[in-house]
């Protein structure tokens, strides 16, 4: 395993970067020769991977690589079939209650966002703190205010999912899944249903949350993000991780060919 | 006309099918939700029984289990569901006998109805609620059932119309609906036969009607914004 190094490096502006900070935490999540078929297809080859408290990873790669099975795997939205996964020293439980504890400690961002279609954008991040944490309904929603100001929607905080922009839908989900407190954000691929001129304000978000020391898993296309905000790229393949270094290294100095080909791909327009 | 209606009980025979509608509607949502819900469930033998369950009525001849519930589960089971030593117990017992065969056999089309609406809920809403932490029957109450009884209401509401009508099968084991009485009346007026069957036919029309304009405008109101 190799752990993020700390890259002692400085901004162009001169301020101290943030990405590259060294993690000296304790692993949070660990993944422990993880393999998955999806009938006949490998899409999870022997995967080992440990994320530390406060670090940003971000996980990269092809269409088809695996990455969103990945992150759909830690916290059991996907099964897999030999190896494990622990979270804070907890094994991942099969189904039942366990699991359910277990999930409203790991928040989930979807591409698609997910917003509960029939509730209002507070009930729907209320609900979590409420049911399954058993917070007031009043203390919920004062808190639900509060991230919803964090992530810049609070005005919408009345309305449905319906009648809010993608990018506006996509900060709601984030504060529903901060509003259970998670130990780790997994996001999957959060910009990649937006607009353009929408992008940025999820990003943003994202970034300040990275920030504030927030454990991520991102997986992502946004190649600004991963070198703004994040501690260490994990790049996949045909379900395999082909490689992993600070964004910095990954980005100007790629190791393997495969690496080589998809930034050469990506980085060139 | 207005003789026939002195002679006969005609409005008294419509308001025992709006009773039996009534429970009957009431009790084959509660057991058809049910049965949805394990036919969601995670649980393979939950899954199994209300599979099973939707197979049997489903299937089964409405009139076949009406008669079964009078001479099985009353006469040969020994089910009682009213006060023997009451003046009324054939009534009552028949009524609420026939209630029960109505709501067993209907909750198999509210299942398969509510199971249709489930399929309408995208797979990512059920995914999202699982994320935060929401236990299988948190999902199906807070998240899952609230939208798919908005993608049911015509599917349910065709389900109302047809419980509706098969309330006359309850005629069968001697419960005193329209049906019964228009035989009653068809016997011994036979003189205005098309006028008692019209009477008969615009009763109905006046129950079910409402119900389909009904289910046309809950379902335009509800429909879940994407």
């Amino acid at each position: 395993m190799t752990d993020a190094l700390p890259a002692a490096h400085v901004d162009p502006d001169g301020a101290a970067s943030t990405s590259g900070r060294p993690h000296t935490g304790e692993p949070l999540v660990v993944l422990d020769h993880v393999n998955k078929h999806f009938g006949e297809l490998h899409v999870l080859k022997d995967i080992d991977l440990t994320v530390h408290h406060g670090e940003v990873v971000v996980v990269v790669g092809p269409s088809g690589s695996g990455k969103s099975t990945l992150c759909r795997t830690i916290n059991r939205l996907e099964t897999f079939e030999s190896g494990s996964i622990s979270i804070d020293g907890k094994p991942l439980p099969d189904e039942g209650k366990d699991l359910a504890r277990l999930r409203a400690d790991v928040g989930m961002v979807f591409q698609s966002f997910n917003l509960f279609a029939h509730k209002t954008i507070l009930e729907n991040v209320t609900l979590g703190p409420i049911k399954v944490r058993g917070v007031k309904k009043a203390e919920a929603e004062q808190r639900a205010r509060e991230l919803l100001e964090r992530v810049g929607v609070q005005a919408q905080a009345d309305k449905y999912p319906a009648q809010l922009s993608g990018g506006q839908q996509q900060r709601v989900a984030i504060a529903r899944s901060l509003a259970m407190d998670p130990k780790v954000m997994l996001f999957d691929e959060p910009t990649s249903a937006l607009d353009p001129e929408m992008i940025n304000e999820v990003l943003d978000v994202m970034t300040k949350l990275a920030r504030s020391g927030m454990t991520m898993v991102v997986v992502t296309h946004e190649m600004g993000f991963a070198r703004k905000a994040g501690d260490r790229v994990v790049f996949m393949a045909d379900g395999q991780i082909v490689e992993e270094n600070t964004p910095e290294e990954f980005f100007l100095h790629p190791r393997s060919d495969r690496a080589k080909d998809f930034l050469g791909k990506i980085l060139t327009h | 006309m207005g003789e026939l209606f002195s002679q006969f009980n005609i409005l008294g025979a419509f308001w025992v099918t709006i009773q039996l509608t009534f429970f009957a509607a009431i009790g084959a949502l509660v057991i058809g939700t049910v049965v949805a819900v394990m036919r969601v469930s995670p649980v393979p033998i939950l899954r199994g029984f209300g599979t099973s369950y939707v197979n049997v009525f489903r299937n089964t001849p409405l009139t076949v289990i009406m008669v079964f519930t009078s001479l099985g589960l009353w006469q040969t089971l020994g089910l009682v569901l009213a006060d023997e030593q009451s003046q009324h117990f054939f009534k009552d017992n028949n009524f609420r006998l026939a209630i029960v065969a109505l709501a067993v056999y209907h909750a198999s089309f509210v299942c398969e109805s509510l199971r249709s609406g489930i399929n309408t809920v995208q797979p990512g809403q059920a995914e999202a609620a699982r994320s935060i932490g929401l236990t299988f029957l948190q999902n199906i109450r807070y998240v899952v059932l609230p939208q798919a009884f908005r993608g049911a209401v015509t599917p349910l509401g065709n389900t109302l119309i047809a419980l509706i009508k098969n309330t006359t099968v309850a005629s069968v084991i001697g419960v005193a609906e329209a049906s019964f009485v228009m035989a009653d009346m068809l016997d011994a007026r036979a003189d205005v036969l098309f006028l008692i069957f019209i009477i008969f036919a615009i009763g109905f029309v006046i129950l079910t009607l409402p119900v389909g304009l009904l289910i046309s405008a809950v379902s335009e109101r509800l429909a879940v914004k994407r």
